[in-house]
C-alpha cells in the first residue's frame, strides 16, 4: 500500500494483517489516525489526554521490531484508545476527575502491560464520566463529549469518550470500563460494538475502582469481530487480581461464525415491554428476533422478574462501594490538595473541591447505606436482590443459550437534556445494570438508525464464562442487521 | 463494697513474613522511610490487594496454638475512617467472620474460668489485618497540637497484624502481665513474631471495668489504649482500676470511652466516648475472596507445630529435674533455647539451669545484656559473649573437678566479658584446680608444721573449738595453693594428718 487515506476507517483485524504482512507500517496507521484526530477531535472532544508522542515513539518500536523479524502480536500497530481510568505508566489518569489532575501513575494496569505486549498503539486516554459515574460523560470534570452522529447529543457514558472515539474513526478499538452499562449504553448511543466480560474476565488491576464488585473492563470497536479480537487479547486470569477468574478461557473467534442454528433465544419481557423504552428501540428488538429466527435460532420470551429491582439494588451497592473506594482521595499523597491549618479541614476542602456534584451524591449516598443501623436495611437487602438477579438468571438459562434485550432504552438524548435529573438519568442503565449484579457478560451490536439517524442497539447476554455463544449471536445478528452507516464528521 | 476487676485485651501482633500483607513489598523494620512501598500498600487508585499465603499460615498456627476453630471460610471487611497514615483511608480488617474463634491460653494461676482448674483465659477471636503507616510530627517537641507540620513513612503500610482478643477472664494487673508474658513466649516459640514491644510489633489495648465481687453480670468498659511495654500495661491498668473504684465508690457511673494512656504522667485520659466512636462502615472487602484454607492445610499446620511453651515447662521440670518456678524462669526469660543449646552440647539441665537463673541472669539483670521478658527486648542471645557451648564447657570444668565453684564464678564473669572460653580463661589465669595429691601433701604438712599451737588445740577442743579449727587449716591451705587446692582432696588430707578426737 502507497497511500495512508484509506487506513482510517479499517478494522483492526485488517490493520494488524497489514502491518504484520508489511503492506503498511505501523508509523503509517499510527499518523493516519492521529491525523484523523486532528481533524475532528476538536468537534467531538473524545480525548482528556492525546499521547502523540508516546505512541508515535511506540510504532517505531514496532515497525523496528518488524524489520528484525520479530513477532509482532494480534494487535500489531493498531491504535487504540483508552479509557482515562486506566494507570498508564507516566501518563496522566484523571478518571474525569479534577482531584486527579496532573497524577501519573507509575503503573501500568493489566490491560495496558498487554495492549502492548500484543503491539497495540495507545494513542490517547479517552474522556468519561468522573469516576465512571453516570450515562453521558457530561459529568466529566473537564468537558463534554459529542456524539459523532449528532454533536448536539450525548454520546452515552461513562466510557463516552472510547465509545465516540471509535465511532468517529479515531481509533478502530478503544478500553472502556462497565459497572452499570458504562461500556454497552454508550456503544449503543454511538452505534459501534460494545462488550462487557464475564465479571472476573479481564483484571482489575490498574483499573481506577468506582465499584469493585461490579467494575469490569471491556471493549469496544466496529465489528464483532473486532471485539472479539481485542477481549482475546485483554482477558485471562492475572494474579494481581483476586477476583480474577483462574480458568483459561475458551476463545471466541474460533465459532464466531458458526451460526446460530438451534440456540434458543430468550427476550426479557420486563427489559423489553416496558414504559420508557422507545418505540423504535422496541422495534429493533423485533428486527433482532427475525435475524435470529431467520438464523435458525428458537426465539421466544422470557421473564426475569427481578430485573426490575436491578437499578434500586445498583444504587446502593455501587455508591457504597465507592464512598469506600474513594476516601483515599485526600490531598494527602497524590493529586490535587487544598492547604489548611490542620489535616482534617485539608481533607475535606481537597474533596470539595476535587470532586464533581454526582460523585458527592454517591458518596454520600453509599456513605448513608453502610452507616451502623441501616447497613442492613440498605447494603444487606440490596445485596439480597443481586442474589435474587442471579437466581432469575439462571433459572431463564435453564431454558436459553442466551437472552436478547435493548441495551439502552432510547438513541442519544440531548447533550443537557438529564443533566438536572439524576434519576432520568440513572434510567439509561436499566437494561445494563442486571448483568452487571449477575457478573454475567454483555455485548452491544448496533442495530440500524432511528428516524433522526442516531444508532439504535441490542443486547445479547449470556450465562457468566459463555463469552462464545453470546459473541456467535452478537455475530449473527452483526451480519443480519448489515449496519454499516457511519457518521459524518465536520471539520473542526 | 469490694471490686472486682474484670480485664480483656486486645494485642496486635506484627506477622514476622517476608513480605507485606497484601503485596510483596519487603516486611521489615527500621528501612528508610517510604522505601518498602509500592503501589498496592500505598493504596495507589487502580491497585489490588492479593492475600499472602505465608499470614494465612501464621495465622493457622496461632490458631493452633491458642485452641482456636478456624472456620471452613472466613472473609476480610474494609473498616472505614480517615486517617492520613492510612493510604486508602479504610483497613482491610476481619469483623464478623475471623480466621480463628473460640480458643484459650492455659496459664497457671490466671483467669477466672475456671480458676481452680489451673488458669485459663479465653480467646474470643484472633483475626488477621493490615497495619497502618507512622505519622511524625516534626516541630516544637513532636506533639500532634504544636507540631509545624507532619511527615509520613509508609513502610508500615500493609504490614500483617493478628489482632487477638482475650475474653474478659484477666482479674489483675498481674494476670495481665503474666497472659501478655505467656501469649508471647506462645507467638515466639511458633515462629511468627519477633514479639518486640518496643519496636512496636507487639501492641495491646485493654478493656477494663470492675463490678460487684461475686456477681457476674459485666460493668461499664472502659478501653485503654497506647501502653507501649509490660510495665506500662500494669501501670495503666491498676490506674485505671483505682481511678473506676473512685468513680464508683462517689455513687458515680463510668462513661463508656476510650482513654489514652499518658506514660509520662503516670494516668489516663479521655480520647473519645462512646458517642464519638466511628461509625467504620464495616462491609465485605470486594476486592478479596473469601479466606478458605483447605483441611490438608490446617493438618499439615497441626503436624509442624513446634512444642509449646507450657509443654515445654512440663518437658524440662521431668527431663532436667528443675522446678516448675525455674523452668518458668527460662522460658518467660528468652534463655531456654540457650539452656538447651547447653544441655545439647553434654552438660547436665540442672546444673545449666543453676547457672542460668542464678548467674547469668542476675548479669543480665545487672544491664549488661539483653533478654526478652526481664527488660523487654528482643530474643536475641548473640550479644552474649558467653555461648551455649561456652556454658556447658564451664559446667563440665566444674563437673570434673577442675574448677571450684568459686573460681568458676570468676571465669563466667571473665568469659562474660569477652575475655574467652572458659577452658581458656582458666589456663590464662591460672585457676585449675590443683588435685595432685603430692603437691597438695606438701601444702597440708608445711601448714600444719607452721602451726603447732593450732594442732594441740584441735588435739584437745571440743567439737566447736575442732569445727572453727578446720576452718582455719582449709583456709590457710586454700590460701596456700591460691585457692586452687581441690576442697575434696584437703579434706581428706587434713581428715588424715589431724589428731582424732
Amino acid at each position: 500500500m502507497t497511500g495512508t487515506d484509506g487506513l482510517v476507517g479499517r478494522t483492526a483485524t485488517e490493520l494488524a494483517a497489514l502491518v504484520r504482512a508489511a503492506e503498511v507500517s505501523a508509523t503509517e496507521v499510527t499518523d493516519a489516525h492521529l491525523a484523523r484526530i486532528d481533524a475532528y477531535d476538536g468537534g467531538i472532544r473524545s480525548f482528556l489526554y492525546r499521547a502523540d508522542a508516546e505512541a508515535r515513539e511506540r510504532a517505531a518500536e514496532i515497525d523496528a521490531a518488524r524489520s528484525r523479524g520479530e513477532d509482532l502480536g494480534p494487535l500489531a500497530g493498531v491504535p487504540v484508545a483508552v479509557k482515562d481510568v486506566l494507570t498508564t505508566r507516566g501518563l496522566p489518569t484523571t478518571c474525569g476527575s479534577r482531584i486527579l489532575e496532573g497524577w501519573r501513575p507509575p503503573y501500568d494496569a493489566t490491560v495496558i502491560t498487554r495492549l502492548r505486549a500484543a503491539g497495540a498503539v495507545l494513542v490517547g486516554k479517552t474522556n468519561m464520566d468522573e469516576f465512571a459515574m453516570g450515562s453521558s460523560t457530561e459529568n466529566s470534570a473537564f468537558f463534554p463529549t459529542a456524539n459523532p452522529w449528532d454533536t448536539t447529543r450525548v454520546p452515552g457514558g461513562s466510557s463516552g469518550g472510547s465509545a465516540s472515539a471509535v465511532a468517529a474513526g479515531f481509533s478502530p478499538l478503544a478500553i472502556g470500563t462497565d459497572t452499570g452499562g458504562s461500556i454497552r449504553q454508550p456503544a449503543a448511543l454511538c452505534g459501534v460494538v460494545g462488550v462487557k466480560p464475564t465479571y472476573g474476565r479481564v483484571s482489575r488491576y490498574g483499573l481506577v475502582a468506582y465499584a469493585s464488585s461490579l467494575d469490569q473492563a471491556g471493549g469496544l470497536a466496529t465489528t464483532v469481530a473486532d471485539a472479539a479480537l481485542l477481549l482475546e487479547v485483554i482477558w485471562g486470569h492475572d494474579p494481581a487480581d483476586s477476583t480474577s477468574i483462574p480458568t483459561v478461557p475458551e476463545p471466541v473467534r474460533p465459532t464466531l461464525e458458526d451460526g446460530v442454528a438451534g440456540l434458543r433465544v430468550g427476550i426479557i419481557t420486563e427489559l423489553t415491554e416496558t414504559d420508557g423504552i422507545q418505540p423504535e428501540v422496541a422495534a429493533a428488538v423485533e428486527a433482532a428476533r427475525a435475524i435470529l429466527e431467520e438464523a435458525g435460532a428458537e426465539v421466544d420470551k422470557v421473564s426475569v422478574p427481578s430485573v426490575e429491582y436491578g437499578l434500586s439494588a445498583y444504587y446502593i451497592i455501587a455508591p457504597a462501594e465507592a464512598s469506600s473506594n474513594l476516601a483515599r482521595y485526600d490531598g494527602v499523597r497524590y493529586g490535587l490538595r487544598r492547604q489548611a491549618a490542620d489535616v482534617g479541614t485539608m481533607n475535606a476542602l481537597t474533596r470539595e473541591a476535587g470532586f464533581g456534584a454526582e460523585v458527592k451524591r454517591r458518596i454520600m449516598i453509599g456513605t448513608y447505606a453502610l452507616s451502623a443501623g441501616y447497613y442492613d436495611a440498605y447494603y444487606g437487602q440490596a445485596q439480597r436482590v443481586r442474589t435474587l438477579i442471579i437466581n432469575d438468571f439462571a433459572r431463564a438459562y435453564e431454558h436459553f443459550d442466551v437472552l436478547l434485550s435493548p441495551t439502552s432504552p432510547t438513541t442519544a438524548f440531548p447533550l443537557g437534556a438529564k443533566v438536572d435529573d439524576p434519576l432520568a438519568m440513572y434510567l439509561s442503565d436499566v437494561c445494563t445494570v442486571p448483568t452487571n449484579l449477575a457478573g454475567a457478560p454483555g455485548i452491544s451490536v448496533p442495530a440500524g438508525l432511528d428516524g433522526d439517524g442516531l444508532p439504535l442497539a441490542v443486547q445479547v447476554v449470556a450465562p457468566a464464562l459463555h463469552e462464545a455463544v453470546m459473541f456467535r449471536a452478537a455475530r449473527a445478528l452483526e451480519r443480519g442487521f448489515e449496519f454499516t452507516a457511519r457518521p459524518r464528521l465536520g471539520a473542526s | 463494697m469490694t471490686w472486682e476487676t474484670v480485664v480483656g485485651l486486645e494485642v496486635h501482633c506484627e506477622l514476622a513474613t517476608k513480605t507485606k500483607l497484601f503485596c510483596s513489598c519487603p516486611n521489615e523494620f527500621g528501612a528508610e522511610p517510604n522505601t518498602s512501598v509500592c503501589p498496592v500498600c500505598l493504596g495507589l487508585p487502580g491497585s489490588l490487594p492479593v492475600l499472602n499465603e505465608a499470614v494465612v499460615e501464621y495465622a493457622l498456627r496461632v490458631g493452633e496454638a491458642l485452641h482456636c476453630r478456624v472456620p471452613e471460610t472466613s472473609i476480610f471487611h474494609r473498616k472505614n475512617y480517615f486517617y492520613p497514615d492510612m493510604p486508602k483511608n479504610f483497613q482491610i480488617s476481619q469483623y464478623d467472620e475471623p480466621v480463628c474463634v473460640d480458643g484459650y491460653l492455659d496459664i497457671p494461676g490466671v483467669g477466672g474460668v475456671p480458676r481452680d482448674a489451673g488458669g485459663r483465659v479465653g480467646i474470643e477471636r484472633a483475626h488477621i489485618e493490615e497495619d497502618t503507616g507512622k505519622t511524625l510530627h516534626v516541630g516544637a517537641g513532636g506533639r500532634i497540637h504544636d507540631a509545624d507540620h507532619s511527615l509520613v513513612d509508609y513502610n508500615r503500610a500493609g504490614v500483617p497484624l493478628m489482632e487477638i482478643v482475650s475474653r474478659p477472664d484477666i482479674r489483675s494487673s498481674e494476670e495481665a502481665r503474666a497472659y501478655v508474658t505467656e501469649l508471647r513466649a506462645v507467638l515466639e516459640a511458633i515462629g511468627v513474631s519477633d514479639v518486640k514491644m518496643e519496636e512496636g510489633s507487639l501492641r495491646i489495648d485493654a478493656n477494663v471495668s470492675l463490678r460487684e465481687e461475686g456477681t457476674e453480670v459485666l460493668g461499664t468498659k472502659v478501653e485503654i489504649k497506647n501502653m507501649n511495654s509490660l510495665r506500662s500495661l500494669a501501670r495503666a491498668l491498676e490506674f485505671e482500676v483505682a481511678r473506676q473504684a473512685a468513680v464508683l465508690a462517689e455513687g458515680g457511673r463510668i462513661t463508656q470511652e476510650t482513654r489514652h494512656w499518658d506514660e509520662e504522667a503516670g494516668r489516663t485520659h479521655p480520647l473519645r466516648s462512646k458517642e464519638e466512636a466511628f461509625d467504620y462502615r464495616y462491609f465485605p472487602e470486594p476486592d478479596l475472596v473469601p479466606l478458605a484454607p483447605p483441611a490438608e492445610w490446617q493438618e499439615r499446620v497441626r503436624a509442624s507445630m513446634p512444642e509449646l511453651p507450657s509443654a515445654r515447662r512440663r518437658r524440662l521440670v521431668e527431663e532436667w529435674g528443675i522446678s516448675d518456678h525455674d523452668a518458668g524462669v527460662l522460658l518467660t526469660s528468652g534463655l531456654a533455647d540457650y539452656a538447651g543449646a547447653a544441655v545439647a552440647a553434654g552438660a547436665p539441665g540442672r546444673e545449666v539451669t543453676n547457672w542460668v537463673v542464678g548467674d547469668l541472669l542476675a548479669y543480665i539483670h545487672g544491664g549488661h545484656a539483653r533478654a526478652p521478658g526481664v527488660n523487654e527486648t528482643g530474643a536475641d542471645r548473640s550479644d552474649l559473649a558467653l555461648t551455649a557451648e561456652d556454658l556447658a564447657e564451664l559446667v563440665g570444668l566444674v563437673g570434673n573437678g577442675i574448677l571450684s565453684r568459686p573460681l568458676a564464678k570468676e571465669v563466667l564473669a571473665a568469659a562474660l566479658a569477652g575475655e574467652g572460653t572458659p577452658r581458656q580463661i582458666a589456663a590464662a589465669r591460672g585457676l585449675a584446680q590443683v588435685s595432685d595429691e603430692a603437691e597438695l601433701v606438701a601444702v597440708v604438712d608445711g601448714v600444719l608444721s607452721a602451726s603447732p599451737a593450732e594442732v594441740a588445740r584441735y588435739r584437745d577442743g571440743d567439737e566447736k573449738e575442732r569445727k572453727k579449727l578446720r576452718g582455719f587449716f582449709m583456709g590457710k591451705v586454700m590460701a596456700a595453693t591460691k585457692g586452687r587446692g581441690n576442697p575434696q582432696v584437703l579434706n581428706r588430707l587434713l581428715d588424715e594428718r589431724l589428731p582424732a578426737g
